[in-house]
């Protein structure tokens, strides 16, 4: 079975696939996560502000990026920045963004839904007399946000986004679809160049195999020490 | 925007001789439809023996039900289909690889088998849970009334866990669904798949993605009611869903 199985291709693509396509994999998956967290928090306040119009808002954004497969997302939005940066800069054609920023926009607008959802799952989670107390003693609804209630609902949520992390960075695979040098896109140019899947794919499979298991170990310990602290 | 819109395009004759573009997109929906069913006939039956293993008082189910679900969660979809599609026939036996390369529909094939595997282990580890939250009572006075392990899981525990963990599978489900649109990388023309070829052929992206995202929608739509009518159906007396 693994008689003609050639190690060599795999030692040879090596500096290819990591210096590629695992700079751009972690690249895409940090910048991603952090965009959405951000974005997503936003979407989270805006959901719990108790205007209306906001919360709806919010929630058919989030309702409508979770009803959607992500294939069909990256295409949307691989087609449509360029005619968004058309339209915010002024320019007379739809404007060329880059492999990089094209997937970067797409994975941001569509995590920030999913961590929106972590987010809000997390704010509920603090007791009410916390934001009463803070109202209280005198604090903006900002400073609220920012010293009281965001800091304990992200310290009480952080396995539960560090694990749509993991699924983030397995998700990030598939910018395949555009053909993208992601660790993925590079093993698999190898593996069509050299005629080489069998080794080429395992490896892939191993790597991303490897990295998941590790981060989610290292979530399982996380969440013991936290619920120590609590 | 110097967009050219032509939202007839659904009812011009699409290139393949095979009717309209919008009988294109709806052959597509009847794909996404029958891979993401198979795939989750097969999650559902694997989810179920791999989750019921994970709480068997036995140390080796435990290890091997935790073995499969780490296996099939920490590898993306993508790649998964790919070792199915283009690994597992060259490991095979010669015979065997090249029977399953020439397989008719192969692509259909390989992606309700990966997609099936990959939402078991979310399955099992919703089934795990559901078992769990039951009180430690009822397997007790079911191994105190004379009923063996099997009858115990048969009859009392796994029709109380399968009806707590109807709203998770519900979203599971779903996500089978969605993941259906992964199995464009081997070749599989569903739903988003035809979008894109639509995209090809016509050059009107966005008519064929607006298209392609109302239909998800209405899927999306569709599942959620026919659930939650479910759910009322099943619900168990005195839990906060039931009556």
């Amino acid at each position: 079975m693994f008689s003609n199985f050639d190690f060599e291709v795999i030692r040879r693509a090596l500096p290819y696939l990591f210096y590629e396509g695992m700079t751009f994999t972690l690249m895409l998956t940090g910048l991603a996560a952090l965009g959405g967290l951000i974005f997503g928090t936003a979407i989270a306040l805006m959901r719990l502000s108790g205007f209306k119009i906001l919360g709806r808002i919010a929630g058919v954004y989030v309702d409508f990026m979770r009803s959607l497969p992500l294939v069909l997302v990256i295409f949307w939005f691989y087609f449509l920045v360029p005619y968004i940066g058309q339209w915010v800069t002024g320019a007379s054609r739809p404007i060329s963004v880059g492999a990089f920023a094209s997937s970067l926009i797409t994975f941001i607008m569509f995590e920030a839904a999913y961590f929106s959802e972590i987010m809000r799952a997390g704010i509920q989670s603090i007791s009410r007399g916390q934001p009463a107390a803070a109202n209280a003693l005198g604090l903006t609804y900002a400073q609220t946000m920012r010293y009281v209630v965001l800091p304990q609902a992200f310290r009480n949520m952080l396995p539960v986004l560090i694990t749509q992390t993991i699924v983030l960075f397995q998700d990030t695979s598939l910018v395949y679809v555009l053909s993208i040098t992601d660790f993925l896109g590079a093993a698999s140019k190898v593996a069509q160049r050299d005629g080489r899947l069998v080794e080429m794919y395992l490896f892939a499979a191993i790597v991303y195999f490897t990295i998941s298991c590790v981060a989610s170990f290292g979530v399982r310990r996380l969440q013991a020490r936290i619920a120590i602290i609590r | 925007m110097n967009y050219h819109w032509n939202w007839g395009i659904f009812f011009e004759p699409n290139p393949m001789g095979t009717g309209t573009y919008l009988d294109m997109l709806l052959s597509g929906l009847v794909l996404t439809l029958k891979t993401g069913a198979l795939a989750w006939i097969i999650a559902l039956i694997m989810g179920s023996i791999v989750g019921v293993m994970r709480t068997l008082p036995s140390k080796g189910a435990y290890w091997f039900g935790f073995a499969y679900v780490e296996f099939f969660r920490n590898m993306p979809l993508l790649v998964q289909l790919f070792l199915w599609f283009f690994v597992l026939p060259e490991l095979l036996p010669r015979s065997a690889g090249l029977w399953l390369k020439q397989l008719p529909n192969a692509p259909f094939w390989t992606a309700a088998i990966g997609i099936g595997f990959f939402m078991s282990a979310r399955v099992a580890v919703q089934l795990q849970a559901g078992i769990g939250s039951l009180p430690r009572g009822q397997k007790m006075a079911a191994t105190a009334l004379g009923l063996t392990t099997l009858q115990a899981y048969r009859y009392i525990l796994l029709p109380m866990a399968f009806r707590i963990i109807l709203p998770p599978l519900t979203s599971e489900f779903l996500n089978t669904i969605k993941n259906t649109a992964v199995a464009i990388t081997i070749g599989l023309l569903e739903l988003t798949g035809q979008a894109r070829s639509m995209q090809e052929f016509s050059f009107q992206v966005f008519e064929a993605f607006t298209a392609a995202t109302l239909l998800y929608l209405l899927v999306n739509a569709v599942v959620v009611t026919a659930m939650r009518f479910l759910e009322r159906y099943v619900a168990i007396p005195g839990y906060i869903t039931g009556k």
